[in-house]
């Protein structure tokens, strides 16, 4: 686990990388257009999810409203796109807003030593703030340059365009191979970025604060960074989600998203990247199916599932099936173990 | 007496420190020196502000009043951190590791604050061949037994080559064998570096002592080998009466 290489450590990661690329390409061909729309919308939220496991799974910080940094993403990317007449620098904009406002909230947050249960409160307020903010905002003079807020209808998002020409915007599919190009990326990105010198003094800081800083380092400056770094994850999700619905509303920032978050992580797991990501594809298909349907409540079935995961498999899948695995595993491990020690000797 | 004592460098220095609790006042007034090479073992019955005034070095707590200065650098009100980075290793009284990483992972980290990921590989190699932690390298430290933690966490604090180290309780819970492991290693670590030892087992301050402090209320009540301590009147009725 702690070999020289950081690419042994990441093989895992690019297997999932390439089961993503595969099918990236084959989807277009055999699923039909209104499911890969609804896919776009999927993949946004795996990049959501995806950016909760780094901060919460990774960093230990239980973000409560890692909702915020992704509608404020999304709200960025689209007043952006509305002034600028196109989409490329906008994206650039969504990032560096949300990442900007994370460290302004982390900073009095980690540099006040807010402990893990007011944090969780504190971002889900701000969350909520955001979200009655935003509706107030119908009248004509909330403007920001040429884009309307909107109040509680929201705004209208400008689809992603081709970065050399802002006038041939990119059709369903082709959005459908961005999103899900992104997602690969930022999925590489944070699978990497947990095996690098910064991304393991995070995982020491969750596991026990006091030693990292007793060994010499800075935990504020580290969780600060892990932070941001999520929020910019968070941001990129947001692009996407706009993209893939065609508007942004201040519903992006209403309790339930804010709790759905944490349930795909704690379905998928804490403290892999892939579950999480998993997670939501399955629970965001699973919805869709019981929205089909009028004799079960959807959230009815959602709470019976977390109740479920929480009580059976706190653990989460990723980690109990990788734990299943391991443990059938197991013996041809020692032996190999051995023989490598054998070697040595 | 003073007059050589006086010509080795002071490395740790605390000026009337005190440390109140509402009205409790675990630490009172103490004026503390060590100096270089040293290997200094504070002994004192429960509750006579070892651990507080172990805290006020390390930075885990900010004093009420008084100075603690390290190595000429007034350290009062520094961050953990902080005084960790300057080259400080410390072991807390509760281990502190990390529970869900490996024996590897935990050394590796230490050593990594200071060195480039090459030389953080060897030493990290190196420190688990010195501390026999090769067997259980790639266990997960909180399954290890009480004892095989706190080695782990001896492993960190010897991985980041400190000139100072200091130490609160390195052998509770340990066996017999494993506290004269202890002792070995601390004899060895101190070839290098200054140490402040906390401890309540006399056996093992028997084993590695020099010089003792020996905490009382709050206070120093004396300072000299533990032979004359032994034989002292005053420390045999606060402390070592109650023990043997």
């Amino acid at each position: 686990m702690n070999g020289g290489g950081s690419l042994r450590q990441m093989r895992g990661v690019f297997i999932f990388a390439m089961i993503g690329v595969v099918f990236m390409f084959v989807a277009p061909y055999v699923l039909q257009l209104f499911t890969i729309i609804n896919l776009t919308t999927a993949i946004a939220l795996a990049v959501l999810a995806l950016s909760l496991a780094l901060v919460w799974g990774y960093g230990g910080i239980l973000c409560f409203g890692q909702v915020a940094f992704f509608g404020l993403g999304a709200y960025a990317y689209t007043i952006a796109a509305i002034n600028f007449g196109g989409s490329t620098w906008a994206i650039l904009v969504a990032i560096l807003a949300a990442s900007a406002f994370a460290t302004l909230l982390g900073y009095f947050m980690f540099y006040g030593r807010v402990s893990d249960v007011y944090l969780g409160v504190i971002t889900l307020t701000v969350t909520l703030i955001f979200f009655s903010l935003i509706r107030r905002t119908s009248g004509p003079e909330y403007k920001i340059g040429n884009a309307l807020m909107g109040g509680f209808n929201g705004v209208t998002s400008p689809p992603l365009n081709l970065p050399w020409d802002s006038s041939s915007f990119l059709f369903p599919e082709q959005v459908f191979y961005v999103a899900m190009a992104a997602l690969i990326l930022c999925y590489v990105f944070c699978g990497w970025l947990v095996t690098t010198h910064f991304g393991r003094v995070c995982v020491g800081i969750r596991e026990n604060e006091l030693r990292a800083e007793l060994l010499g380092y800075d935990t504020r400056l580290y969780k600060l960074g892990i932070f941001t770094i999520s929020a910019g994850v968070a941001a990129v999700g947001g692009v996407l989600f706009c993209n893939g619905v065609g508007r942004i509303t201040p519903d992006v920032f209403n309790l339930y998203n804010a709790a759905l978050t944490i349930i795909w992580v704690i379905v998928g797991g804490r403290g892999t990247l892939i579950g999480p990501v998993a997670a939501t594809f399955g629970l965001f298909y699973l919805t869709s199916a019981l929205g089909g349907q009028s004799l079960f409540n959807n959230n009815l079935v959602l709470g019976l599932i977390l109740i479920f995961f929480v009580l059976l498999v706190p653990k989460g899948v990723a980690p109990t099936l990788s734990a299943w695995f391991t443990k059938r595993r197991k013996p041809q491990r020692v032996t190999r173990r051995r023989r490598r020690q054998g070697r040595a000797l | 007496m003073s007059g050589k004592r006086d010509r080795r460098e002071v490395i740790v220095e605390t000026r009337n420190l005190s440390m109140h609790f509402g009205g409790v006042r675990a630490v009172e007034q103490v004026d503390f020196t060590l100096y270089d090479n040293e290997l200094r073992c504070l002994i004192g019955p429960n509750g006579a502000g070892k651990s507080t005034f172990f805290k006020c070095l390390t930075g885990q707590l900010s004093p009420t009043h008084g100075e603690v200065i390290i190595r000429g650098q007034n350290t009062t009100y520094a961050e953990t951190h902080d005084i960790a980075g300057m080259g400080v290793g410390i072991k807390t009284q509760v281990p502190n590791v990390f529970d869900e990483l490996s024996v590897d992972e935990n050394i590796w980290l230490s050593a990594r604050r200071w060195h480039k990921a090459k030389r953080a590989r060897s030493v990290t190699s190196e420190t688990i061949e010195r501390l026999q932690l090769g067997d259980i390298r790639r266990d997960i430290v909180g399954r290890l037994a009480h004892g095989q933690r706190q080695w782990v966490e001896l492993g960190m604090v010897v991985a980041a080559e400190p000139w100072l180290v200091l130490l609160d309780e390195p052998a509770a819970g340990m066996t017999h064998e494993e506290t004269a492991r202890t002792a070995e290693l601390i004899k060895e670590i101190n070839t290098q570096a200054a140490l402040i030892v906390v401890e309540h087992d006399m056996q093992f301050i028997r084993m590695i002592s020099q010089q003792v402090t020996v905490f009382h209320e709050g206070q120093i009540l004396m300072e000299d080998t533990m032979e004359v301590i032994s034989k002292d009147k005053r420390a045999r009725e606060v402390y070592l009466g109650h023990r043997a």
